[in-house]
């Protein structure tokens, strides 16, 4: 599994509507959220649903599997963290339950990523107690904590 | 009637500078205050609306200061590039209620010599969804590879009929003596140029230049004693697309709503507009312009950009500057779009004059367009 090392990249600033997310992805586990009244699923999280205007909340576990929807090979980036990461691969994936997350695409070789590709999340431990919640092939996951 | 009618473009500028290490982003919008003000021959005492975009958070009183101004009417709109084409509508929209008569539209940037990374840096921090995105190393223009790359698998589009957006544009450059790249470039040149974002190419993306320019905008009763023609400002909308909760499909655009909307504004169809500006950050923003705009259906961009159809004396032309891709870009260039339009509606652009131009549109695209972009179309034409 590639482990991009990233020293200086910027890290998520978690805040309180989106805690619950980064605390699930530092356990291994992907969710996204879902209205507590109107069921509506919604990615990135944030305490109001922007349907029905409800505060209820709840959280829906994600399996982990989708497929690659688009992504770019980056091979320029001058912030920091990232000049001397090129090439890596950008990408949305649409996860099973529907909605479309941006991430990068790890363990495998730039070139060989497609738009359709079978992938699942890997969580990668950057330190700092979060974990990144990246992609690779399907079945190339040994160890779904920073292998 | 929409009120647009109430005003008129009285006066456009463009700086012709490209590289300007020995003058400040103020500097830039005075000068081009100077040039539109005496274009459209009224007096800097005259402005009684300020409208400006890409300055610091409270920038436009500081602009106002510098320029000794004490405007009744002010907008700092900011959503990217496509700023002063929405700007224009406001103005015009302020006037037709009575704010103000004579509004100044300015825009100065150093971006070149202050060797800021417009499309290949890092994105601004502060925003929730960027915790979701910044880790990740998203930059500007990855945002528009991922919609190239996205449009290439629905739709069959080729790098091939991409470059030829760059190509047709280089070729109007070379007719524009103010533009930066003026030589020819063929569609093997863009296609063996590197790749930054695949499947975009060095020469796929827009110029990172200095620049600047102004509108002047004015009422009805101003527009009588103005030095050149006024333009009429047949319709305008605005747009945005974002993320929307993670189900946005990538191809469709802000454009699909802002430019049936500005269109219907103006009475007018695709068919009877006589040329095109189209914010070309990257050849892809075009494409998906053309498409959603509703010039050809989704997914057709590829074959319509072909045969020499958006070129001088072919039936849509486009970007008769030479647009973003080859004549300037200082990070918004929403402004030039309105500025060629302009020009051409008053048939001044010699070489690159589109004939018989009546009606042009302009469109802006601001930001990130697989993340979140705006769209702001204007419909502009004789009066």
């Amino acid at each position: 599994m590639s482990n991009p090392s990233r020293p200086g990249g910027p890290l998520p600033r978690i805040d309180e509507e989106s805690k619950g997310f980064w605390e699930a992805c530092e356990r291994g586990e992907l969710y996204v959220q879902q209205c507590g009244d109107c069921e509506l699923l919604r990615h990135y999280p944030r305490a109001l649903c922007p349907d029905c205007l409800s505060s209820r909340i709840t959280w829906k576990r994600c399996s982990g599997s989708g497929t690659v929807y688009t992504f770019t090979v980056v091979y320029q980036n001058q912030a920091p963290g990232f000049r001397g990461r090129v090439p890596y691969v950008l990408a949305y994936v649409e996860l099973a339950e529907g909605l479309r997350m941006l991430t990068n695409i790890v363990g495998c070789a730039a070139d060989s990523v497609r738009i359709g590709m079978a992938v699942e999340v890997h969580f990668e431990d950057v330190g700092h107690g979060v974990s990144l919640p990246m992609f690779a092939p399907l079945g190339s996951v040994a160890d779904s904590k920073g292998a | 009637m929409s009120g647009l009618e109430d005003a008129g473009i009285a006066g456009v500028f463009e700086h012709p500078t490209r590289w300007a290490p020995d003058k400040t982003q103020f500097q830039i919008h005075a000068e081009s205050a100077r040039g539109a003000l005496d274009d459209a021959g009224l007096s800097i005492r005259d402005v009684d609306g300020l409208l400006s975009s890409g300055l610091s958070p409270i920038g436009l009183m500081y602009l106002a200061e510098h320029l000794n101004l004490h405007p009744r009417f002010h907008d700092s709109t900011n959503i990217g590039g496509s700023s002063f084409v929405a700007q224009v509508l406001h103005a015009a929209a302020a006037i037709a209620v009575g704010l103000c008569e004579v509004a100044l539209i300015t825009y100065g940037s150093k971006a070149s010599s202050d060797r800021f990374a417009v499309g290949t840096g890092g994105l601004s921090g502060g925003d929730p969804a960027d915790q979701f995105e910044a880790p990740f190393g998203p930059t500007v223009m990855n945002s528009y590879a991922m919609v190239a790359q996205r449009h290439m698998h629905e739709f069959g589009t080729t790098p091939e009929q991409l470059a030829e957006v760059a190509v047709t544009m280089r070729r109007h450059a070379h007719r524009n003596p103010l533009a930066k790249f003026r030589d020819p470039i063929t569609v093997d040149d863009v296609l063996a140029s590197r790749v930054v974002s695949s499947p975009l190419h060095l020469l796929d993306c827009c110029l990172i230049t200095d620049g600047g320019g102004a509108v002047v905008v004015a009422s009805k009763e101003r527009l009588r004693d103005t030095r050149n023609p006024p333009i009429g400002i047949l319709g305008g909308s605005e747009a945005l697309r974002h993320t929307a909760l993670g189900k946005r499909d990538l191809t469709e655009i802000a454009a699909a709503q802002s430019g049936p909307a500005a269109m219907k504004m103006a009475g007018v169809g695709c068919a009877d507009i006589d040329m095109c500006m189209i914010y070309d950050s990257f050849t892809i923003t075009v494409l998906a312009t053309l498409e959603n705009l509703g010039f050809c259906a989704r997914g057709e961009g590829g074959a319509f950009v072909g045969d020499g159809r958006i070129g001088l004396g072919g039936e849509l032309p486009i970007n008769t500057d030479g647009g973003g891709l080859s004549s300037n870009h200082p990070g918004m260039r929403g402004i030039f779009l309105v500025i060629e339009a302009v020009r051409q509606l008053r048939g001044e652009c010699g070489g690159r004059q589109v004939e018989d131009c009546e009606v042009a549109l302009c469109h802006g695209t601001g930001g990130m367009l697989g993340l979140r972009h705006s769209g702001a179309t204007l419909i502009l034409g004789r009066s």
